[in-house]
């Protein structure tokens, strides 16, 4: 069964391949896929005759429970039919319908044909998820089927709202679905209807599922979205909003019935709003004079007449119930299918226009009126047949035979009922009339010869409405295994066109008399209604309700998102001082709480500690950038020392480094920005955010010494030592634990470093980051600089600064650049060599040689960094990544996990013994990224802001850009 | 286990300098805030790592008295990844400069024309497109011209 819907959808994927190759006639190849499943559903009464199910079950997502169940018993037999029947006949009349260059034929078959699968799964599924996906499936494919020509406001507005409508409902339905399957304990439908839970929150489960039924079918208050969705193609309009989709909740309704009809409410709520449906569109349906939205209204009014028969929940009803959800589908499928003809080849829907229409295609006429005694219970046609057994159920309601009903009840129901009859033979005569009748005084309509390819499928449908009036017997076998399902009245009911002279055939006369007096007086009707009208109407009400959404919603984000990061900061941070905020006050409070502290573990603690909290308030008071850069550097350096004290000398160095490349790298970008902070008025808000900041200093520290204290369990890094030296072979813990025990926090850090580096590039680059390595030797000298004469292949050490003006120079830094440099760079491959076992390490060693890298800059300028460094960064950082993620992935070739380590020894002489462990590569990966974002700092901020520099300096000057040494800035 | 008092209030000092400062409009004291809280935050760790202890090297020391390495590894990769972000943040703000002329956060656009709209007591764009709005339909929108 599950073929039968992939089918489909498959179908629907081709379908726009078919168009371009086929045109229009690609719907008949597209009707094949339905063909082939009536034919298998006609295969499929063998086995649901006695009752019996077909059942298929595919697991889906074997962790949630879901499960692709499919199950198809009387009831879904009959769906089927309907669906994939109708389905066939109303695509080989697209066929006609549209012309081969019609705008949005492709998306139009690709969502029909998709729709047809997602329908027959709904029928199909026997799992309440499974049920809704494809519920909501049928919901997303009307939208795209109603907003058919989406340049078109009308068709726009018709396709939100029917979405808006359907979905609303959908999900409340959901909610009940999500209810029912937690009190059955299981979501499939088959297990849940033969052992019905029962309580309250079942009650409102099902009173829920039932919102969305009611909604999707159009009944009252949710049924002006029907009328709407008449902006839709008339193809659309006959198979989804009458034969098919709209009759998914009436298929819910019938679905529930057998388990649930005697749930609080349930009566109640259908049997009054179905026979309020009835009667309100019949009404209004008098009044139409478009004559496709004149069946738009009666097809509201039959889906509340549908909705009522269901609703009872009797063994007679259920018989009545699939006979007339089988007739209206049949002659609403026609009914619309004329529509669309007499629309094509007259040029107009209005019934005050159309004349003489019937004489021009007397057999599309025909099928219409056979149609139309159909649908207002004339023998010896279907909707007789059924409307009859349902004048059976209905009086067997008002004996009061269904439990929960009382006969008074039962008695409105049944005038109310017989009244919408009347009403359906008035707008169904005022139908046949309208786009039939020769009016006199209305000149003849002019009619387009009709192809009679176009009208082969109203005419077999119509055609079925007559046959299967006569096959009342056959249809009473074929229904009675779902009825059955039901409680038995006092009678055993049957279907057929004489059941003798009774109630229910008194009440068909009523009907039809009543429905011809109101045809008879239809002018004055018309202009009573028009008096008459409410100037309220549910379409207002929902645009009233929408109105309000979006006015809620605009005054929402008016207010939270006010556009400005300190605000919305703010916000985060006042969450964090009410949540974790008030936890903390809670366990403060708490008995058992104890908090215990020592003051200092060091007497150098509180030493440090001072020094920084002064830097850190005098941060915050500085109206210097430099300044507060600066003291910002001084608590950096104290948290060194903290480190230091604390016993942690691998952060403590690294904290240093860091802290000088910041510092640098800070003096290198604010000499390009004003010196001072931008002024502001001190005012409210200030005062604001220091309360703020207080409060949440309070608030951290509150939750460190309630956490803190409350610590008992032995740290999970107490196994750290014998792990260091037994698995990751280092004495250094803080190193193995980063290449090795939590390499992969490491391979997320060296990422964000390399997502830095680019960010930072990109953002002062802005087009490329290879600007190009210039060396020394093709930079002229500046002038007023004269070159001294050196002896021939001898290089200076230290070229760059004579590229700077003489001004710019400093000797003695120069000079101990010279000293320095190599010695520097030995210690970096030192600490990287060192720090499995000592303190140091990738990262520290990373830093080091970027250090040495900014030294050499600072004497000698941006050449001198080439020099140094004659190599792109980004080289460097993707090497860098490179060798971290291959030594990663090393072990695995070996049969090892991921940043397994290994360790080798080896003799190397004059050296000795040399204990190597694999993880050294990876701490070299970590080390090259690291180098390449310093060196990519100095590039971006360095040398990219000195050509800035220069640049604006020569513009200030006067004098022309110099192409040829300064790139142009954007 | 006993908590250092010093700690905690240089920490609390930090976070508390840190946020006053993240909440300016200037993008250089933003940063310097950011500074400033991360530095409290790395200390927040020293809080959490317990007794200051010697250098967790093995050999060198009884495994009992050495300081907590799993909050130090922690830390070692907070650093760095705050000189990852004060770059960025930097280059961020000397764009904003090249850009504005200052280094200021400024206010979304959008935002405040959505304020205005909740101060108009107006719906907004797309409720007229789908729900209401004008009722004619445009006649260009419809190809009709």
């Amino acid at each position: 069964m599950l073929a039968v819907v992939l089918a489909h959808f498959v179908a629907a994927m081709m379908a726009p391949a078919l168009v371009r190759l086929l045109g229009r006639r690609a719907f008949l190849a597209l009707a094949l896929v339905p063909l082939v499943t009536t034919v298998w559903a006609f295969s499929l009464y063998g086995d649901v005759r006695d009752g019996g199910t077909v059942t298929t079950v595919v697991r889906w997502v074997p962790g949630l429970d879901l499960e692709l169940a499919f199950a198809v018993g009387t009831l879904q037999w009959v769906m089927l039919l309907i669906v994939a029947g109708i389905g066939v006949l109303v695509m080989s009349y697209c066929a006609w319908y549209f012309k081969d260059g019609d705008k949005g034929l492709v998306i139009f078959t690709t969502s029909f044909t998709a729709f047809v699968g997602a329908m027959l799964g709904l029928v199909m599924s026997d799992d309440l998820l499974v049920l809704f996906v494809f519920w909501e499936l049928t919901t997303i494919f009307s939208f795209l089927l109603i907003g058919f020509e989406p340049t078109k406001r009308a068709s726009r507005l018709a396709a939100m709202e029917a979405l808006i409508v359907t979905t609303l409902g959908g999900l409340v339905m959901f909610v009940g679905m999500l209810l029912l399957g937690q009190e059955a304990g299981t979501h499939r439908i088959s297990e849940i209807l033969a052992d019905p839970p029962s309580g309250t929150p079942v009650t409102i489960a099902i009173l829920l599922m039932l919102v969305g039924a009611l909604s999707k079918s159009a009944i009252f208050p949710f049924h002006f979205w029907l009328p709407g969705a008449m902006a839709a193609p008339t193809p659309v309009s006959a198979y989804l909003h009458a034969a098919s989709m709209v009759k998914a909740g009436i298929y819910l309704v019938a679905l529930l019935a057998p388990a649930f009809a005697t749930v609080p409410g349930w009566h109640l709520s259908l049997l009054t709003l179905g026979t309020v449906t009835m009667l309100l569109a019949g009404w209004r349906a008098l009044r139409q004079i478009d004559i496709k939205l004149l069946l738009a209204y009666g097809t509201v009014s039959q889906l509340g007449f549908l909705t009522v028969i269901f609703a009872i929940g009797s063994q007679t009803a259920a018989l009545a119930g699939l006979a007339v959800l089988l007739g209206h589908a049949l002659f609403k499928a026609t009914l619309f299918l004329v529509v669309g003809i007499v629309d094509k080849q007259t040029g107009t829907r209005d019934l005050h226009e159309l004349s003489g229409v019937g004489r021009a295609m007397p057999a599309v006429a025909a099928a219409a009126v056979l149609a139309g005694f159909s649908m207002a219970g004339i023998p010896p046609l279907l909707g007789f047949v059924g409307k009859e057994t349902v004048f059976s159920g209905l009086i067997e309601l008002a004996h009061g035979e269904t439990a929960g009903v009382p006969g008074w009840a039962g008695w409105l129901v049944v005038a109310g009922l017989v009244a919408g009859s009347a009403l359906t033979v008035g707008y169904t005569t005022r139908f046949l009339w309208g786009a039939f009748a020769s009016k006199p005084g209305v000149p003849a309509t002019k009619v387009k010869p009709l192809n009679p390819a176009f009208a082969v499928s109203p005419i077999v449908l119509a055609a079925l409405s007559l046959g299967l009036g006569f096959a009342g017997a056959a249809l009473t076998t074929a229904f009675s295994p779902y009825a059955d399902t039901l409680v038995a009245g006092e009678h055993e009911e049957y279907l057929a066109l004489w059941h003798g002279f009774g109630l229910p055939l008194l009440f068909s006369v009523v009907a039809v008399v009543g429905g011809l007096a109101l045809f008879w007086v239809r002018e004055p009707l018309c202009r009573f209604q028009k008096r008459t009208a409410l100037s309220v109407n549910a379409e207002g009400v929902y645009r009233f309700l929408m109105r309000g959404v979006d006015r809620m919603a605009v005054e929402v984000t008016g207010t939270f998102q006010r556009g400005s990061v300190a605000a919305y900061l703010a916000i985060i941070l006042g969450v964090v001082l009410l949540l974790p905020g008030y936890a903390v006050v809670r366990g403060l409070l708490g008995d058992e709480t104890r908090i215990n502290v020592i003051a200092y573990d060091r007497l150098a603690q509180p030493v440090i500690g001072a020094v920084i909290v002064v830097a850190a308030l005098s941060t915050v008071r500085s109206r210097r950038r430099m300044r507060a850069v600066i003291l910002a550097g001084v608590t950096g350096y104290g948290c060194a020392l903290l480190f230091l004290v604390h016993g942690a000398p691998d952060i403590a160095l690294t904290q240093v480094l860091v802290e000088t490349v910041s510092l640098v790298v800070f003096v290198l970008v604010l000499r390009r920005l004003p010196e001072h902070f931008t002024n502001r008025p001190l005012s409210r808000q200030r005062f604001w955010r220091m309360g703020l900041a207080a409060l949440f200093a309070v608030a951290v520290a509150g939750f460190l010494l309630t956490t803190g204290s409350a610590r008992e369990a032995e740290p999970i890094s107490a196994t750290f030592p014998e792990a260091s030296k037994e698995f990751a072979y280092g004495n250094n813990i803080v190193n193995t634990t980063l290449v090795d025990m939590r390499a992969w926090d490491t391979m997320g850090e060296i990422a964000v470093l390399v997502a830095a580096a680019t960010g930072v590039a990109s953002l002062i680059f802005l087009d490329t980051r290879m600007s190009g390595i210039r060396r020394v030797y093709d930079i002229p000298y500046p002038e007023g600089v004269e070159k001294q004469p050196t002896q021939p292949g001898r290089r200076v050490w230290l070229p760059g600064p004579r590229t700077m003006s003489p001004d710019r120079r400093s000797i003695i830094f120069e000079v101990v650049t010279r000293l320095i440099f190599h010695v520097i760079l030995v210690f970096a491959i030192y600490l990287l060599i060192a720090g499995h076992n000592e303190p140091g390490g990738g990262f520290a060693a990373g830093m080091v040689t970027g250090l040495a890298l900014m030294v050499r800059y600072l004497a000698g300028g941006r050449y001198e960094l080439d020099e140094a460094a004659p190599i792109d960064a980004g080289i460097l950082i993707g090497t860098g990544l490179f060798i971290a993620a291959a030594s990663g992935l090393g072990p695995m070739i070996f049969g090892g996990t991921v940043l397994q380590s290994y360790d080798t020894y080896l003799q190397i002489p004059l050296l000795g013994e040399i204990h190597l462990v694999s993880s050294v590569f990876f701490d070299i990966g970590v080390y090259l990224v690291v180098v390449g974002l310093i060196l990519d700092l100095l590039r971006t901020f360095g040398s990219r802001l000195d050509r800035q520099i220069v640049r604006a300096e020569k513009k200030a000057d006067g004098s022309p850009d110099d192409a040829t040494t300064e790139q142009a800035v954007v | 286990m006993d908590v250092n008092l010093t700690l905690v209030i240089v920490c609390a000092a930090l976070v508390g300098c840190g946020v006053y400062l993240l909440l300016e409009r200037s993008l250089t004291r933003v940063l310097v805030g950011l500074v400033l809280l991360s530095n409290g935050v790395n200390i927040m760790f020293l809080v959490a790592s317990g007794r200051a202890g010697t250098s967790p090297l093995v050999g060198s020391s009884d495994p009992e008295d050495m300081a907590d390495p799993l909050p130090q590894a922690l830390v070692l990769t907070a650093i760095v990844i705050t000189l990852g972000t004060i770059a960025f943040l930097l280059a961020m703000a000397h764009r904003s400069w090249q850009i504005n002329g200052n280094d200021d956060v400024q206010d979304d656009t959008e935002d405040a024309a959505i304020r205005k709209l909740a101060y108009d007591d107006a719906t907004s764009d797309s409720y007229g497109l789908t729900t209401d709005g004008q009722h004619e339909d445009d006649p260009e929108e419809d190809g009709a011209v």
